[in-house]
């Protein structure tokens, strides 16, 4: 089966820049750029879900 | 695939105001994915809080809302709950406002065991106001005004609510975001006063006065800290000291408030 590559939307007015997604993501997809979380290594994402779940202002969605 | 949370926030009114790193948002979620699960209507579900960060909440959710004095929430909830016992209503509150300005409010809405959910977001500080000591603040903690350290001992909130009357206590914390929604929801299906403190994080007034260097840290230390209830079992004392229990803490069934005044309105009809 043909593994779907994941989307990672980062809607940069929300992101406050907590730090908290890059942090806990376990593959280590995404990276500060500046004041924002940008992504940094989609192909790694295994979709967890872990960054959409604990960014605190809405601002990560993974699909 | 990604959680539409969206349908449940107000149009417009994000980014909301919590600091960066400010585990508050991560409750919200929580809270939308509990009230999702269930499939609590809009209009059927009331959202009522005090004065302070956390309770700005329901300001950002698209239900029947109510922002009230500080301290108040459970006042103004049981008023709701009077004049409309079939809704679902929900308090959120930060340790300030709930155990400390409300404290009083908050004892007798355990002691009554209201049919409703309270949610407090325990971040050890009043956060909004400056950063002033909370009866929530650990001893020896530093605030902006305990700035040699905290002298009292700190509430335990859930030890609290158990010894008022409240018939379901949990615990939960911003860190482990997967179990809040799943202790929010069975609080909300409970028939009775719920309790649910959430161990949160502030940052910008109890994190940078007591040495914590950044947000993931503070967020590390509520993973360690945190011991699942049914693990607890099996640990000794020294083990779990320093160490906070957390799951569903305390359960039972009484007679709760609006039932029994139902019973009081019949007898007054004869």
């Amino acid at each position: 089966m043909e593994k779907t590559p994941a989307n990672i939307e980062i809607i940069e007015k929300y992101c406050k820049g907590c730090h908290i997604c890059v942090e806990f993501c376990p593959t280590k997809v995404l990276e500060m750029k500046g004041f924002v979380a940008s992504v940094k290594n989609l192909e790694a994402c295994i979709k967890c879900m872990q960054c959409e779940l604990r960014c605190p202002d809405f601002a990560i969605k993974v699909s | 695939m990604s959680f539409d949370y969206d349908k449940y926030i107000r149009p417009g009114k994000l980014p909301h105001i919590w600091c960066p790193g400010c585990g508050h948002g991560i409750v919200m979620k929580g809270l939308i994915r509990a009230i999702d699960t269930l499939g609590l209507q809009k209009n059927n579900t009331a959202i009522v809080s005090g004065i302070g960060c956390a309770s700005r909440l329901p300001g950002y959710m698209d239900f029947c809302t109510l922002h009230t004095a500080h301290g108040r929430a459970a006042a103004f909830a049981t008023g709701v709950k009077m004049a409309k016992p079939e809704m679902n209503v929900i308090l959120v509150g930060g340790d300030g406002d709930g155990t400390a300005i409300g404290g009083n409010h908050f004892i007798h809405a355990c002691r009554r065991n209201i049919d409703m959910t309270y949610i407090i977001m325990n971040n050890n500080i009043y956060g909004m106001t400056g950063g002033q000591f909370s009866p929530c603040t650990p001893t020896g903690a530093k605030a902006s005004t305990t700035v040699y350290g905290n002298p009292d001992p700190a509430f335990d909130v859930a030890k609290l609510a158990i010894g008022a009357g409240a018939t379901f206590v949990a615990r939960g914390t911003a860190y482990h975001a997967t179990q809040i929604d799943k202790l929010i929801a069975e609080a909300i299906q409970h028939k009775g006063f719920s309790v649910v403190e959430i161990l949160d994080d502030c940052p910008t007034t109890y994190g940078r006065r007591n040495k914590f260097k950044s947000v993931i840290e503070m967020m590390n230390r509520l993973k360690d800290i945190a011991v699942p209830v049914k693990a607890a079992e099996k640990m000794t004392a020294e083990q779990l000291e320093g160490k906070i229990l957390t799951g569903v803490l305390y359960k039972e069934e009484r007679p709760n408030y609006t039932d029994e005044y139902a019973k009081v309105i019949e007898r007054a009809k004869k």
